[in-house]
């Protein structure tokens, strides 16, 4: 039964508490969608019905104080790397980050003459998943959210 | 109107502007000293026989030796379109702007300004559009120069620190 043993005839639990809060916090990370470029197009599309993200107990939230996860998607520039920062500061603990694309992940085309993007969202945010793809499909984003679930219940995300 | 008659009817008006004339590529165009640019834009613009009332694009270039900007103009009632190039020196990079005129020419020349530091003159609000206001420099010029970091953030990969075109 995973992480706890059942005494059914008691209906006492026995586990670590530190399991039973990550599976609660891996059944349904609500996500604060930081659409930054084509990615974020990818990212609606797996929000919206044919993929439905919503099955995975996911919510895009609008407000970075009710997010567990920030997706972010897409070209971050060097203008809206302090925003990126802010808005991961005001999320509340604990917090994960999906980097979604090449861009976030290092920088994408821009690689060599982007004078104006940042080389990788890792340098500003620690990342959990990076999810590889220009951009990626709906089914690479959804396996970063299963990657980063079972991260979650085996307590290694988020440190 | 072909671009020969556009051509006679500015060097009538304006005779001391025209640098160049080209007729033989396939957008003919006019190279314009900056002095009276603004004026020769508005003859384009309001004589009935030119009617220039779009400006489809304005772009900066960086040629080496100098900077310049060229315009792309169209006239919606007799369908003729000419191009405008002016050239300026590098260490004083002025035009006269065109934002009275046609309102396209605002953030085009914001843009323009941002990334080539043409500063454009009697401009409504010449300042940077797409780079943060606090960015040193103008990174389409060729002698641009990536600086190491901006704000405290590193702007080259770790990886990449040192490695030139050359190297690779």
């Amino acid at each position: 039964m995973g992480w706890f043993d059942t005494h059914n005839e008691n209906n006492i639990f026995f586990g670590k508490l530190e399991d039973a809060f990550n599976w609660g916090r891996a059944s349904s990370p609500w996500p604060i969608g930081f659409g930054l470029a084509c990615c974020a197009i990818e990212m609606m599309a797996t929000g919206a019905s044919h993929y439905d993200l919503d099955r995975f107990g996911t919510f895009f939230r609008p407000s970075p104080r009710q997010s567990d996860v920030m997706i972010v998607a897409g070209t971050v520039t060097l203008k809206m790397a302090p925003l990126l920062r802010r808005l991961y500061e005001q999320m509340p603990e604990p917090k994960y980050v999906i980097s979604m694309g090449s861009c976030a992940n290092c920088g994408g085309p821009y690689w060599r003459y982007g004078y104006h993007v940042l080389k990788g969202v890792d340098q500003i945010v620690p990342v959990d998943v990076y999810v590889p793809g220009c951009p990626p499909r709906p089914e690479a984003l959804l396996d970063g959210l299963i990657q980063l679930k079972e991260k979650i219940k085996s307590g290694q995300a988020g440190k | 109107m072909t671009a020969q008659e556009i051509y006679n009817s500015i060097q009538e008006k304006f005779p001391d502007t025209i640098v160049e004339f080209n007729d033989s590529v396939l957008q003919p165009y006019i190279k314009l000293t900056p002095d009276q640019f603004n004026e020769v834009c508005q003859f384009l613009r309001d004589t009935d026989t030119l009617g220039f009332d779009a400006l489809m694009n304005l772009s900066g270039v960086d040629y080496g030796e100098e900077l310049g900007t060229v315009y792309h103009l169209y006239s919606m009632q007799h369908r003729h379109k000419i191009v405008l190039k002016v050239n300026v020196p590098r260490e004083h990079a002025e035009i006269p702007t065109v934002a009275d005129l046609w309102r396209t020419a605002d953030w085009h020349e914001r843009e323009v300004f941002d990334l080539y530091g043409i500063n454009f003159i009697n401009h409504p609000d010449m300042r940077r559009i797409l780079l943060p206001d606090d960015w040193e420099g103008y990174p389409l010029r060729k002698d641009y120069v990536q600086p190491e970091e901006y704000n405290g953030i590193t702007i080259a990969h770790p990886d990449m620190k040192g490695n030139s075109d050359e190297e690779k």
